[in-house]
């Protein structure tokens, strides 16, 4: 807990950090609030293709359901996906590339010849493939963009334990006889968290831009669910005649991608100097 | 050298194996098979089991897979479902177009990001380095699909000009085909351009804080001698790291572009492939892709010796 405020103090002193972090609040307070927020319901029909007013800040779409409304929504599915996601890829990269850099042999082969396989694919090509199996809609593209993170988690883990395998205080709990899991959780663990909170706030990026590209291509959520990737989409066809159906769910795209990078640098730079860029 | 280059291309075998019994299981996994699929609301269980034996899908799916694999192995990927094309011929015509966007964009990227990342890398913490950090966070920030349908936004209302979007071949007519593929690959490039400049000035960085350039300069070398004849070529190794993975992912993940900009790709057509359950036009796509991506990443490896001559592969 104490480091955890130690590393929040660090990164409010950053000014990179400070963006980031007002930003992914006010992000999360938006997706939180949409339902307070919002003047509309999102998917409430009336007068098509109005230009941006006072009645409608942002217009309205094709169906003349509120963009303003549709985009604070459509907050709450980017940061619902993101963190669902991200969260099943750290879990169970985590878990694996903890076995596979311990015990090594085998077991890492066998592990690490999964990953590879999986690594093989363009990630945007296998999220759409695992979402053909598993369905169009927000649960089955969760799981698809969480399959797609796992490799990258437990290649990181995996590094990290094997670096940390060797370290000299962990050797000596090994010969006073700590037992396997509790060496794993207890002594090599803390040293697998600076890289791998830094690989998460990365991958959440990643993951609201695979939802957005999904949901563009037509495979992940599925109207009128309000995502900004198929709001996008939608617009496509009448973007040159109403500009501001495309414009606001891709600016909300882009500063959304943009927040999450500008607080995963400086964590990096907090957590792990050696990689500052 | 060789033997290297043996042992890798061996290692390969494993994992391609992996890769085509996965893409193979996973595809008979997606609901509503190739059968129904195609026959839409007229489904009946006769009907699909007719398709079904037409196209041999009724058989084990162990004697499936023996008969597609065997067939990949003799050159022959079988023809698709669908169109009754022959699909190797199809996807060594869909490759050119995506190599070529892959190339062009891999080029302008390069163009953009490396002397914007040595520059910054030189004039560390000035106001041309904040410049060119802020560019590439932005550039690394803005997904392909959404600079594209900004810069068409941009391009249609303020010049009234619209992307072409009939495809032309490049030995067809070589301008036209430039200035169909002009715009897809500047916005591939611009989105690769953010990564490698930042991956190009920390690298230079890094390297200019070492003792051997230090040597350099106090040899009397001049500025331009010890950046690009001495520090460049050290840092290069995790830049065309970098700049092989984006190239092998562009391979088959432009899919998104190609789709804004109706380009026939091979990312094009394993959506479609997928969308049509057409099985075998996705597990060749697919497999194809993945053995472009693993060779583009051995012959990553093998430039390393070329780069750094420490490095020996015998």
């Amino acid at each position: 807990m104490k480091s955890f405020l130690e590393t929040l103090r660090k990164l409010w002193a950053d000014p990179m950090g400070k963006i980031g972090m007002i930003g992914v609040f006010l992000l999360i307070a938006m997706a939180i609030c949409a339902p307070l927020l919002a003047p509309y319901p999102y998917d409430q029909i009336g007068m098509r293709f109005q230009p941006p007013s006072a009645e409608h800040i942002f217009g309205t779409d094709k169906f003349g359901r509120d963009i303003f409304s549709r985009v604070l929504y459509g907050a709450q599915v980017s940061i619902q996906v993101g963190v669902i996601a991200v969260g099943i890829g750290a879990v169970c990269g985590y878990l694996l590339g903890l076995v596979a850099g311990y015990f090594e042999g085998v077991v890492d082969r066998v592990i690490m010849c999964v990953m590879d396989v999986l690594f093989a694919f363009p990630s945007i090509l296998l999220a759409i493939f695992i979402s053909a199996v598993l369905g169009k809609g927000i649960g089955p593209t969760m799981v698809a963009i969480g399959i797609v993170n796992i490799p990258v988690f437990c290649r990181t883990v995996r590094a990290a334990v094997i670096s940390a395998k060797g370290l000299e205080y962990v050797q000596n709990a090994k010969s006073v006889g700590v037992k396997t899991w509790p060496l794993l959780l207890h002594h090599i663990s803390p040293n697998v968290v600076a890289p791998f909170t830094v690989q998460v706030t990365l991958a959440l990026s990643g993951a609201i831009l695979t939802e957005a590209t999904l949901s563009f291509l037509g495979m992940g959520i599925q109207p009128p669910s309000p995502s900004w990737g198929s709001m996008l989409s939608e617009a496509r066809a009448d973007m040159a005649r109403s500009p501001w159906v495309a414009l606001f769910p891709l600016l909300f795209i882009v500063v959304t991608i943009l927040i999450f990078n500008i607080l995963g640098d400086s964590l990096r730079d907090v957590l792990d100097p050696k990689l500052k860029v | 050298m060789k033997n290297y280059i043996i042992r890798r291309l061996l290692q390969l075998i494993p994992v391609l194996l992996g890769i085509s019994i996965a893409i193979f299981a996973v595809l008979r996994l997606i609901p509503g098979g190739f059968a129904s699929g195609m026959l839409g609301i007229d489904a009946t269980p006769e009907l699909i089991e007719q398709v079904n034996a037409r196209y041999g899908l009724d058989q084990p799916a162990i004697t499936q897979y023996f008969n597609w694999i065997g067939g990949v192995l003799r050159g022959d990927f079988g023809q698709s479902f669908r169109s009754g094309a022959e699909i190797l011929p199809e996807i060594l015509t869909r490759f050119q177009v995506t190599a070529e966007l892959t190339i062009l964009a891999a080029i302008i990227s390069w163009v953009i990001a490396l002397p914007l990342g040595i520059l910054a890398a030189v004039k560390r913490n000035k106001l041309v380095d904040r410049v060119v950090r802020v560019v590439a966070l932005l550039g690394v920030s803005v997904p392909g699909f959404a600079l594209s349908i900004l810069i068409i936004l941009v391009l249609s209302l303020a010049f009234n000009y619209y992307p072409p979007l009939n495809y032309v071949g490049l030995f067809e007519d070589p301008l036209r085909n430039l200035e169909i593929m002009f715009l897809p690959a500047l916005i591939l490039g611009t989105s690769m351009a953010g990564s490698v400049m930042r991956m190009t000035r920390s690298s230079v960085l890094e390297v200019l804080r070492q003792d051997f350039i230090k040597t350099v300069r106090a040899k009397g070398a001049s500025e331009r001698v010890a950046i690009f004849k001495h520090a460049l070529r050290n840092a290069l190794i995790p830049i065309v790291t970098l700049i092989g993975l984006q190239m092998g992912s562009l391979l088959g993940g432009a899919v998104v572009v190609e789709q804004i900009f109706s380009l026939p790709g091979l990312g094009q057509m394993t959506l479609t492939g997928i969308n049509n359950r057409d099985y075998p036009v996705v597990q060749g796509c697919v497999l194809f892709i993945a053995f472009i991506y693993v060779l583009v990443n051995l012959v990553v490896d093998l430039l390393y010796a070329y780069i750094d001559p420490r490095i020996s592969y015998d």
